[in-house]
């Protein structure tokens, strides 16, 4: 195998194992909890290589699932305890155990043949080097072996306990009601988390690992609303976040894994501000866009006389006014003349309303508290659509504007919630 | 200081000596003026096209189902969230300019209430408007908070700490903050939400206190039983307003019917029941 | 002591960075952002790296500068995704954290393989390598820890109300927005400042542990400060000196586990929130109370069934008592000998019989159970079958001065709603206190 891919496919298996556990904590609102257990596992890892003697895989797997489940009890532990909040718990346990770490690589430095560089920020390149000895023979490089395995663990979990980890995750009382063990799966999950850290651990590193288990779950999570699409975009996102990596790093001559964890960001960026659904481009349009239509049919309302407490000065106070408004604010806008209705149909044949007297721009400028360019744009595109004229410094509302408001615009009208609500 | 002497919150308002300080609002004056107010979060309207106008010196509810935006009218009231159309007016001007008019009481669950604090601390806030930015509170305004605590009913517990008050007693402590605000316009979200039946008289006290004094108390209110008892006027909400005024005339089953569509004939006939022992008794509070 | 210039610059410069950490760790530790601080250490990384980049010095101050703009930007970061889409807070410090510190290693790497590029001076301010602390740089963070502090005192009472009631803050016209970035500026430099002494993954800590720690110890957010910061400078002194004495002990690391010790020791000790004094609280109550209900039970073995005076000369039999509550007998003859052993009970065998004194602390507990059952009878005009339970509870939380209240407002009641005897209390030595194991041992 060329040492090429056996970098691609170790970043790859990396990738993937962490995105499928790490929807799981992105979901959860857990994600700080991976990020605390990444660096939490160190001494386990260091306890392991000083028990053995060597850095064999199954001793660090244990140290290291160990020390990510006592980080987890001992978050919850502060946590129930009720004298820290969840944060503060997250925050005083993990610099703890890592600094336990860090400390036992120093004394024993003679011992543990760790980088304390490596540990943070990992290196993924030497993975082709490092070989997987049985006896005499080797069996390719072990890194591949490791994540490989890890993968595996976690696919076989992720199958075998999708309904346990999509009722526990999106309803944890009702999973508790339905016998499905929160708790159990909790831990359990956690203990995936551990196992995957530790393997990625020394590929990519403590901080890196965070990056992998969170960012690409983040960005399928952007993109699509249900939990199948969501793995695989994960762990498809994963994957091309560990390839383009590799790709950036060669190009720059610079650290594979930190090139790996800017490409998922990039990837995050791009669909934070592009998704179609979620996307900040997409939202902040389609919030303006019915945001202006509500606007809008204020605005048409009100020039059809029938919105609610229609007053210009201030209403007598003290009386129960219903919602049938009193028109004592229209009477400063001039009608229309009987005789004159000639004169008002303009070229298009468009006929003021019938009973929709006129009002001041100014007044309504000032009633819904928008500045002059504001009004000028809302009424530009209300004329355009046909439902307003301009007249006179007056605003009139049209006939075609009557029926927006009385017949197909009714139904929106009397249920503004209807329609508002984005969903078709 | 005892109350036999004169109320603590008018001896605030002769050492606060406010320069826009104007002598008490008339009962006919408006307190609260909104138009065409409309306020959406996201794309979801949460107030449609509201118009009130609020009377000053009397004690408002504001009542609605969840979610019909009655916290959401306070805010805008407060100037907290920024309207889609529409303005509004406390006292005939902006909310910026009338601020040292207006208290404030959020929900009670809107705090931490483990935060390391005493209770006098928390009542003392309600004077940093009038202490200024960037100084220390003096050995005045604590003396004006401790009378405050003293008006709710709870001066042995000034150096409390708040995680160890009860519901009740936490309550009167957001209601003394209000008080050192010597404000003439109190807005208060749900100030009965949680608390024992002695605080809620105290409360209630405290409130016809307030409004005989001058003073205008808009709630948002919960209970559909005690709003006629307790309030004098009231505003009925669910995403629009659906009527407003005195409640003998406007508190009756046919608009609650349509405030909160048919799924309250229960506490509807209640309200009806109280309405009319209300007139039995021949007066309005 | 005898200490290195090294060791001493070493020790003023933890001693700051634990004074100005553990005083902005109280507030981002109330406002439940303890991890933003984390989020902000690791992103400053690329940001000394293109300082590096753009002046191509190692001097403090450029890359300091370079550090500070970096953080703000995760800082804003973090708010921007929180605020304007639909991921949570949680996952969005996890991504600025690890994407920038990503992006950081990347330009690290790409210096370090530059032909001018020699990376040692930008990976100590990072991975935290206090000895190389000189005296420059120490004079550098005081001046800016003393521009901090002075900051935290002029705006102490905003910055409390802000973390406080933040929407209160703004009806008082608070302008809450710029207060709130000032807090992310200041948190910035300290995160930045401390880098160099204890790197990039424990800063976090610097800011936390000292003010959970002192959080468990006081009511009062000043006094909070001013532990926290005392426990930060403490540990850092403690931190350094123990580096200096040992070899091959890194700095950062030994203050955090200082720290993390104190906190420790805080969670467990601290004489109200301690969680020691909580499990003896809890303790003593549950022992009070099923000492209470011994006695309670004797007592109503020897009452006459008329409601006439009662004899309780007759010893009972231990089994007799065995059944109601779950008691086992092992626990019966522990609550036992201890009851004996304050001359409430005498034991002959596994028989018991109430001493005269024992009959007045009994008396006590059934008078606090009965006239609760009257109050709730009489008040919240319950059903008789129904205020057993809630008498239960009540009677072991019932304070003397209050069963003498409700007495006094009850009428002085002689019968309870199942008409049975209320004893008077008070006329036997010993009194209402006997049940207390702690308060009826006679003074030796």
């Amino acid at each position: 195998m060329s040492p090429t891919l056996v970098i691609l496919l170790t970043g790859s298996a990396v990738a993937a194992s962490c995105a499928l556990v790490g929807s799981f904590l992105v979901l959860r609102r857990m994600a700080l909890l991976g990020d605390a257990i990444s660096h939490a596992v160190l001494p386990g890892i260091v306890l392991a290589f000083l028990f053995t003697g060597g850095r064999s895989a199954l001793p660090m797997v244990l140290g290291a699932g160990a020390l990510g489940l006592a980080t987890v009890f001992l978050v919850e532990l502060f946590n129930r305890s009720r004298r820290l909040k969840e944060d503060a718990s997250i925050g005083v346990v993990f610099p703890a155990l890592f600094s336990f770490g860090v400390l036992l690589i120093s004394r024993r430095a003679s011992q543990v043949d760790l980088d304390l560089d490596c540990v943070l920020y990992g290196e993924i390149a030497y993975a082709p080097w490092d070989l997987l000895l049985v006896g005499a023979a080797s069996l390719g490089p072990k890194a591949l072996w490791v994540n490989g395995a890890t993968l595996a663990v976690n696919l076989l979990l992720v199958i075998l306990l999708y309904k346990e980890l999509k009722v526990t995750t999106f309803d944890p009382e009702l999973a508790a009601a339905l016998g499905f063990a929160p708790v159990l799966v909790h831990y359990l999950l956690m203990g995936a988390v551990s196992v995957t850290v530790v393997g990625a651990f020394e590929s990519v590193g403590a901080i890196l690992v965070v990056a992998m288990l969170v960012v690409p779950p983040a960005t399928a999570h952007l993109l699509t609303e249900r939990l199948g699409p969501m793995l695989v975009l994960a762990v498809a996102l994963g994957v091309a976040s560990a390839l383009g990596g590799y790709a950036v790093a060669r190009w720059l001559d610079a650290s594979i894994a930190g090139a790996m964890a800017a490409v998922a960001g990039a990837l995050f960026v791009a669909a934070l501000v592009a998704s179609p659904r979620h996307g900040l481009a997409a939202r902040a349009l389609t919030q303006h866009r019915l945001r202006e239509r509500i606007a809008a049919q204020i605005l048409l309302l009100h020039l059809s006389g029938e919105a609610p407490g229609q007053v210009v000065g201030r209403p007598g106070v003290g009386e129960g006014t219903g919602p049938a408004g009193t028109e004592a604010g229209l009477a400063e806008a001039p009608r229309p003349e009987a005789g004159s209705a000639a004169a008002t149909r303009d070229a298009s044949g468009r006929v003021p309303a019938p009973g929709a007297p006129p009002l001041p721009a100014e007044t309504v400028r000032r009633r819904f508290g928008w500045s002059e360019p504001r009004l000028r744009r809302m009424v530009g595109r209300l004329a355009r659509q046909g439902l307003v004229e301009r007249r006179n410094g007056h605003l009139v509302l049209t006939a075609a504007g009557a029926a927006a408001v009385e017949g197909a615009g009714t139904a929106q009208l009397a249920h503004p919630l209807a329609a508002a609500t984005p969903r078709a | 200081m005892s109350s036999a002497t004169g109320s603590p919150v008018e001896a605030a308002t002769a050492a606060a000596a406010e320069p826009e300080s104007e002598p008490a609002p008339r009962r006919d004056e408006v307190a609260i003026e909104v138009h065409d107010l409309t306020v959406a979060y996201r794309t979801q309207p949460v107030l449609w096209d509201v118009d009130l106008a609020l009377p000053a010196g009397h004690l408002i509810a504001i009542v609605g189902p969840n979610g019909a935006g009655k916290s959401t009218l306070l805010k805008a009231i407060l100037g907290l969230v920024k309207p889609l159309t529409g303005w509004v007016e406390v006292f005939g001007r902006p909310y910026r300019e009338r601020r040292s008019w207006v208290g404030y009481v959020p929900q009670r669950e809107s705090v931490d209430w483990d935060f390391p604090t005493s209770a006098l601390d928390v009542v003392t806030m309600g004077l940093y408007g009038r202490v200024g930015w960037l100084r220390r509170p003096r050995r005045e305004h604590r003396e004006t908070a401790r009378e405050c605590l003293e008006k709710v009913g709870i001066p042995h517990l000034a150096e409390r700490q708040i995680s160890q008050l009860s519901g009740g007693q936490q309550q009167r402590v957001f209601l003394a903050r209000a008080l050192a605000q010597d404000a003439r316009l109190y807005l208060m979200d749900e100030p009965f939400a949680g608390v024992d039946a002695t605080t809620e008289r105290a409360i209630l006290a405290l409130l016809e206190e307030l409004r005989d004094t001058g003073r205008t108390v808009v709630a948002v209110h919960h209970d559909l039983q005690t709003v006629a008892e307790y309030f004098d006027h009231v505003v009925l909400l669910n995403l629009r307003k659906v009527a407003d005024g005195p409640v003998t005339t406007t508190f009756t089953s046919e608009n609650l019917q349509r405030t909160y569509g048919g799924k309250l004939t229960v506490l509807t006939q209640a309200a009806e029941t109280l309405l009319a022992q209300r007139a039995a008794r021949g007066g309005n509070g | 002591m005898d200490l290195s210039f090294t060791a001493r610059n070493v020790l003023a410069g933890a001693a700051i960075l634990g004074t100005v950490g553990g005083v902005l760790g109280c507030f981002t530790l109330l406002r439940r952002q303890s991890l933003l601080g984390d989020a902000l250490a690791h992103a400053a990384l690329p940001g000394v790296c293109l300082a590096f980049l753009l002046t191509g010095s190692k001097e403090p101050l450029p890359l300091f500068a370079g550090a500070l703009v970096a953080g703000l930007a995760g800082s804003f970061a973090v708010l921007a995704t929180v605020r304007w889409s639909r991921i949570k807070e949680d996952s969005a410090i996890g991504i600025v954290l690890s994407v920038f510190f990503g992006v950081g290693i990347v330009l690290l790497t790409h210096i370090q393989k530059l032909p001018a590029g020699n990376q040692s001076g930008l990976d100590r301010f990072l991975f935290g390598q206090a000895a190389t602390l000189v005296e420059r740089d120490v004079q550098l963070m005081a001046i800016v820890a003393t521009v901090v502090l002075v900051l935290v005192v002029l705006a102490w009472k905003e910055l409390g109300i802000l973390a406080f009631d933040r929407e209160f803050a703004a009806s008082l016209g608070l302008p809450v927005r710029r207060v709130e970035a000032l807090l992310t500026v200041l948190l910035v430099t300290v995160v930045v400042l401390g880098l160099q002494t204890v790197g990039v993954v424990l800063i976090v800590a610097t800011l936390v542990t000292p003010a959970a720690a002192a959080r468990q110890w006081t009511e009062r957010l000043g006094t909070m400060v001013v532990i926290s910061a005392a426990i930060g400078a403490g540990s850092g002194v403690v931190g350094a000196l123990a580096s200096a004495s040992i070899p091959r002990l890194p700095t950062g690391p030994v203050i955090v586990l200082v720290a993390s010790a104190m906190l420790v020791v805080s969670l467990l000790a601290a004489p109200e929130r301690g969680l020691l004094q909580a499990w003896r609280r809890e303790r003593h109550a549950s022992r009070t109370i099923r000492r209470e209900n011994l006695l309670k039970d004797l007592y109503r073995a020897g009452e006459s069934p008329g409601g006439g005076a009662g004899r309780w000369e007759a010893p009972v039999a231990v089994h007799e008592l065995m059944g109601e509550r779950g008691r086992g007998p092992g626990e019966l003859a522990r609550l036992a000998r201890g009851l004996a052993g304050d001359g409430l009970l005498d034991r002959s065998g596994d028989r018991l019989r109430l001493t005269p004194r024992g009959v007045a602390a009994a008396g006590d507990v059934v008078r606090r159970h009965r006239l609760w059952e009257v109050y709730l009878s009489r008040r919240l005009e319950l059903a008789a079958d129904h205020l057993h339970r809630d008498a239960e509870a009540m009677e072991h939380a019932l304070t003397p001065e209050a069963a003498a209240e409700l007495d006094r407002m009850l009428g002085h009641p002689r019968f309870d709603p199942h008409g049975q005897p209320i004893p008077r209390g008070g006329e036997e030595p010993g009194g209402a206190d006997a049940a207390d194991p702690d308060s009826s041992r006679p003074a030796p």
